[in-house]
């Protein structure tokens, strides 16, 4: 995939990402509209599909709400590039089938408006604009297999059809 | 046998992946991705809209159990528009049809993580799965218990299990005893003071230490709660004799003691002098920007809120009570008390509570997430700024952009709410 890239610090949260007063939906479209209000309000507007977040320290943390990751997904962006994540944030990504990639080496020569191209396959971030390129730890198998099914709805659909899922029961 | 962390035995014993039972170099390790059994599902109804629809996505017909899937309508509720109200009507539609045993609407509702240990929900040595940050906060009765997101808990609701990765420890041990007007609040804000925000990011704390077993349940809630502003998965007490009190009076059910195995191994020690500590305050906008509200420079306020799932229950509103009596609330300060629950809200005006926040001049609301998270009852305007008992400061987090909150325990929250600025206890209290 290949993106023009938003900069944005530590810590950004995800009250920042989609204020609370938005929860009052969990309509992909409307949340989009909202996206990263708390924190930048030119960004629901100019964001184009296929853009790029990139960012600093802890990205995503706070609250738990899918809202946030669902909000950045339906704004048209690829993936989200940190020096590290917010637990939830990060499965709530992986389980949307938004691909969130942990690159503190990428993330150090970010200046926005850059073009950058990330392989999820080869696990390669490229920036373009400098032409530089940095490797990045490619998922675990089962975090791959929940994104190539298209996120843990999908993937744990085919589960429970194939009638792996659910088991019984601890104790019966 | 290796000794293992409260966390690792409580996954172990969940843990449904295939491995050979008596080969002990398959246990489970930090790390490791595991598939959990969980015993309660948890979601309100910011998060549970999602999760229903999702859970209908998955082909699921009917949860895995009816009676360990929670729902509670406690962030918007009572509803504050139209718009809030059709989340509740999801969850109250899906708890009739799945016939579910624990829906909790408006005059049954309280906040989640007040509501699930008041009815006896929680028991040490249980895996409990949120759609809400704060589900850690059951972690002080020794379960382990964890935030995640809508779909996460949607899979939970269909098939009984999650996955998760085994987290390391960080051991937190208190030692000393608290002086007066030191509460829970304070030992967690000392905590994610040291560790800062992501400092214990996918690891769960454990608490320990000789000042523990001083810990009222309620502190103890406090503490496990804010795991999370430190990014922790869980934060774990180990099930003692107060807790196992706490829970056989409100369960049938067989409880018993949990705790880590002597000599278990931790990613890290953070040691805590609690003799130490004074009133704490944490900063705009992050919860690791902790100081002694003494040495914070006269801060004004606008607002004081005591309550949450953070400081919402009984021992929250006795402090603010005990600062309160007698005293009236700054002309420039409005002061929003809101219990965490109905039998806290029951207890308050028992004890003649109630009566004295309404002669104070301040404002005494149902159960409610509410202002914390900028919802309704007590949202800011721009350039207002609230001393808060909540969890969490970030920009805007209680309503405009350009408002701040700064965090603290009950004892100050009053205290500045009398004050109309930051104020240590002893400034308005003799």
């Amino acid at each position: 995939m290949n993106g023009r890239i938003w900069v944005y610090g530590d810590h950004v949260d995800t009250d920042a990402i989609i204020p609370a007063r938005y929860l009052l939906t969990s309509e992909p479209t409307e949340l989009a509209r909202h996206c990263m209000e708390g924190l930048d309000a030119s960004f629901a507007d100019a964001v184009r599909p296929g853009d790029m977040i990139v960012a600093g320290e802890n990205f995503g943390c706070g609250s738990s709400r899918e809202h946030a990751p669902i909000a950045i997904r339906a704004a048209g962006v690829a993936c989200v590039v940190a020096r590290s994540f917010a637990r939830i944030f990060y499965r709530n990504a992986i389980n949307i089938g938004l691909p969130i990639i942990a690159c503190p080496d990428a993330v150090e020569t970010a200046t926005a408006g850059q073009e950058w191209e990330v392989d999820l396959g080869s696990g390669r971030i490229r920036n373009r604009t400098l032409g530089m390129e940095f490797p990045f730890e490619p998922f675990p198998p089962f975090m791959s297999a929940l994104l190539d099914a298209g996120g843990l709805t999908a993937f744990t659909r085919s589960r429970i059809a194939s009638g792996e899922l659910p088991r019984r029961r601890l104790g019966e | 046998m290796s000794a293992r962390t409260l966390a690792e035995k409580i996954l172990l014993a969940h843990c449904r992946n295939e491995r050979p039972a008596t080969d002990e170099a398959a246990t489970i390790r930090p790390g490791d991705l595991i598939e959990v059994a969980v015993d309660l599902v948890l979601a309100n109804d910011i998060t549970a809209p999602i999760a229903i629809r999702e859970f209908c996505e998955l082909g699921g017909d009917r949860v895995f159990d009816p009676e360990a899937v929670v729902l509670i309508a406690d962030h918007f509720t009572p509803n504050k528009d139209i718009a809030s109200a059709e989340q509740a009507a999801i969850l109250r539609r899906f708890a009739r049809e799945q016939k579910l045993l624990h829906h909790y609407d408006v005059g049954q509702a309280g906040i989640e993580h007040v509501l699930l240990h008041e009815l006896g929900l929680v028991v040490p040595g249980a895996v409990i799965v949120g759609a809400d940050s704060h589900t850690c906060t059951a972690g002080a009765l020794g379960a382990f218990a964890t935030g995640m997101g809508s779909t996460d808990v949607a899979v939970a609701m269909a098939t009984g299990e999650v996955w998760m990765r085994v987290p390391e420890t960080i051991r937190v041990d208190l030692d000393g005893a608290p002086a007066r007007w030191i509460g829970g609040k304070d030992l967690i804000l000392a905590t994610i003071g040291q560790l800062g925000v992501h400092g214990a990011t996918y690891c769960a704390l454990e608490f320990g230490g000789s000042a523990i077993e001083h810990l009222s349940l309620d502190a103890r809630f406090t503490m496990s709660n804010m795991a999370i502003e430190a990014g922790g998965k869980a934060g774990l007490f180990p099930a003692d004799e107060a807790a196992l009190a706490y829970v056989g009076e409100r369960t049938d059910r067989d409880v018993e003691a949990w705790s880590a195995d002597e000599g278990a191994t931790h990613a890290r020690t953070v040691r805590i002098d609690v003799s130490a500590i004074e009133p704490l305050v944490a900063l705009p906008h992050l919860p690791e920007n902790v100081r002694a509200v003494r040495e914070v420079d006269a801060t004004p306020i606008d607002q004081a809120v005591i309550g949450s799932c953070t400081n919402g229950r009984l021992e929250d509103l006795r402090v603010a009570a005990e600062i309160l009596r007698g005293q009236q609330v700054h002309p420039d300060v409005r002061c929003i008390v809101i219990p965490g629950s109905p039998q806290v809200q029951r207890d308050a005006i028992r004890e003649g509570l109630v009566e004295v926040f309404l002669d104070a001049g301040a404002a005494f609301s149902t159960p409610t997430c509410g202002p914390c998270l900028g919802g309704h009852m007590g949202v800011l305007a721009s350039g207002e700024r609230a001393v808060s008992t909540t969890n969490r400061n970030f920009r805007g987090r209680m309503g405009s952009l350009d408002s701040e909150v700064v965090l603290a325990g009950p004892a100050v929250a009053a205290a500045s709410a009398v004050a109309g600025r930051l104020a240590h206890p002893e400034e308005v209290v003799a």
